[in-house]
């Protein structure tokens, strides 16, 4: 029996390291550049890792010295600020004009497949592309916003967009929704699918108008949706750096710098390595807290519609 | 069934007039492209006379930038498909020990932002002589491709039926060849969802182009759009003309490969 069973056991032990051979490429490339990098970034965070670094191959480590900096200066909780403004205005402005290009396009109609597809493309440009025209298109001069509202008569003088500090934080939000704006249509649309039509008939037959129906089939059957969407939002805005760089460069007088930007321009225009990563991490920890609290979230909602049913 | 035709036809309009508002930004940098060049660009309406002198600028300064950009983004497609297609097939398929632990890697490193990764790469390329060099630019902006890839892919093979893998793998082919002949062929649409993706997301980095190049040699399109706005700003025709060819991709892969994209835009999120 035993000397039977030995040979199958190693057998199996092979085939277990062959079905390994298929992940462990993918695993190691996630270990080398996302799980090091967080490391990495972490004992940076840690030591005085500035460019001279890189002559003398010192960083010593110096505690908790970059975040106290970093969380106790004057641009922080400007940047706070800004990063939570940035990211709630932009998720508002997406959210809010995806689900209803999303619920327009659930009705059937000629040409709406296409003209849906063709709603995809300012998500699928470059965003340096998208952050240069609308540089361009917001020139305070020479743009044609301006000269729109000029000719409308809406403003006379023209809307400093780039140059205004709170003008220019409405600028990158602006910019934002317009990138967000068809990853949300395509998701919600996708949920809208998934609602069986018979719920609406039978919603019709009690003599519910659309607003009815809207709130009592659409909306609790495309909650689950609404909160991927959302809570991608928040990770996804919380990174954006390129946008904010190419339209407005953080500036006027860092009225558009984020948590994302600071953490860029700590690092890369001042070389600050060590408080770079202390800001980089600072904004993992808001990130994975909206995951935690969504993902609770979902749990206790699981469970809620386990115990009615 | 019973609406009137005349309803359709009207919300036809009304989506024409949507998608137009939306897009009014694509246009003015096709307008804005094709004006002559001034700081004072004030342009009309429409190119009435189009003049291609942006585009002449902008190929002789950016040119390079655009096949810098093709060169890095082919690899990267090569690079994620070839790591996620067989990780996927083994999340999928094949009962691996760790593979809750693999997955739920990928789903943390959406939480990670790119300037982090940028933050502790810039030291180790620096010693590794990696800066400026095509290959360091592709396995940077592959952080964006290969998750997405392994998402998509693994979502499709999960639908693969069972018996079809078992056959062959009855057949006396092993687990390698059963991959190769009889998975890797039926995920045909799924592997072009997730290469057309790829693509765009390393086409479309700026960060790492930003962070980790710091001459002239390896210089994605992107970054070459950014330098421009901060040297040239009385070239504007130039400026748009570099983001117009910067959009080809997009715009390209949207009209031809239209199914997959719409597939992508939906399977990004599918758990």
């Amino acid at each position: 029996m035993r000397s039977r069973s030995r040979p199958v056991a190693e057998a199996r032990s092979g085939e277990r390291a062959a079905r390994w051979m298929f992940l462990a490429p993918a695993a190691v490339y996630l270990l080398l550049f996302f799980g090091y990098p967080v490391v990495k970034n972490v004992v940076m965070s840690f030591q005085q890792y500035t460019a001279t670094t890189f002559y003398t191959g010192s960083a010593p480590f110096v505690g908790l010295q970059n975040y106290a900096k970093v969380l106790t200066s004057d641009l922080f909780p400007k940047a706070l600020l800004t990063t939570a403004l940035f990211t709630a205005g932009s998720l508002c402005g997406q959210f809010v004009i995806g689900l209803g290009l999303a619920l327009f396009f659930r009705r059937r109609f000629p040409l709406g497949g296409v003209l849906r597809s063709l709603l995809l493309l300012p998500w699928l440009l470059p965003l340096v592309v998208s952050g240069a025209t609308w540089r361009w298109m917001l020139d305070p001069d020479t743009g044609v916003v301006n000269a729109v509202l000029r000719g409308l008569h809406l403003s006379s003088s023209g809307i400093p967009w780039l140059t205004g500090t709170s003008q220019a934080l409405v600028s990158v939000i602006l910019v934002n929704v317009w990138v967000g704006i068809p990853f949300n249509t395509a998701i919600l649309y996708g949920g809208l699918q998934d609602i069986p039509p018979h719920l609406y008939e039978a919603a019709k037959l009690d003599g519910a108008g659309p607003v009815r129906s809207f709130r009592h089939v659409t909306w609790p059957l495309l909650r689950p949706v609404v909160g991927v969407v959302l809570v991608l939002g928040v990770v996804y805005t919380l990174k954006v750096v390129d946008i904010i760089l190419v339209v407005t460069g953080g500036g006027p007088a860092d009225a558009t710098e984020t948590l994302a930007t600071q953490a860029y321009e700590l690092s890369f225009r001042q070389f600050e390595f060590g408080r770079g990563a202390a800001m980089g991490n600072v904004l993992i920890v808001i990130s994975l807290a909206f995951a935690l609290v969504y993902l609770r979230a979902g749990r206790r909602a699981r469970s809620v519609r386990e115990g009615i049913a | 069934m019973r609406r009137a035709p005349g309803r359709g036809l009207l919300s036809t309009v009304v989506g024409i007039v949507l998608v137009a508002l939306m897009l009014f930004p694509v246009y003015w940098m096709v307008n804005a492209s094709l004006q002559p060049a001034g700081n004072t660009l004030r342009g009309g309406w429409f190119p009435s006379r189009p003049d291609l002198g942006g585009y002449v600028t902008a190929l002789r300064d950016q040119g390079r930038n655009l096949l810098t950009s093709l060169v890095v983004a082919l690899g990267s497609v090569a690079l994620s498909l070839g790591l996620a297609a067989p990780a996927a097939y083994a999340l999928a398929r094949l009962r691996v020990r760790g593979a809750g632990l693999v997955l739920f890697g990928i789903l943390i490193t959406q939480m990670v932002p790119g300037i982090v990764v940028a933050d502790a790469l810039y030291g180790t390329y620096s010693d590794l002589g990696l800066l400026n060099s095509y290959a360091g630019l592709i396995l940077a902006d592959s952080t964006a491709g290969l998750p997405f890839a392994i998402i998509v892919l693994r979502a499709f093979m999960l639908s693969i039926p069972g018996e079809v893998i078992e056959a062959a793998q009855v057949d006396g082919a092993g687990q390698l060849r059963a991959f190769r002949s009889v998975v890797l062929p039926m995920s045909r649409n799924a592997l072009i969802t997730a290469g057309v993706f790829t693509f765009l997301f390393t086409w479309s980095d700026f960060l790492f182009a930003l962070t980790l190049t710091t001459t002239q040699d390896v210089r994605p399109i992107t970054l070459g759009v950014y330098q421009y706005i901060g040297a040239h700003t009385n070239q504007w025709n130039a400026i748009m003309a570099t983001a117009v060819m910067a959009s080809v991709p997009a715009a390209v892969l949207l009209v031809l490969a239209q199914r997959y994209v719409t597939a992508g835009a939906a399977g990004g999120t599918v758990e």
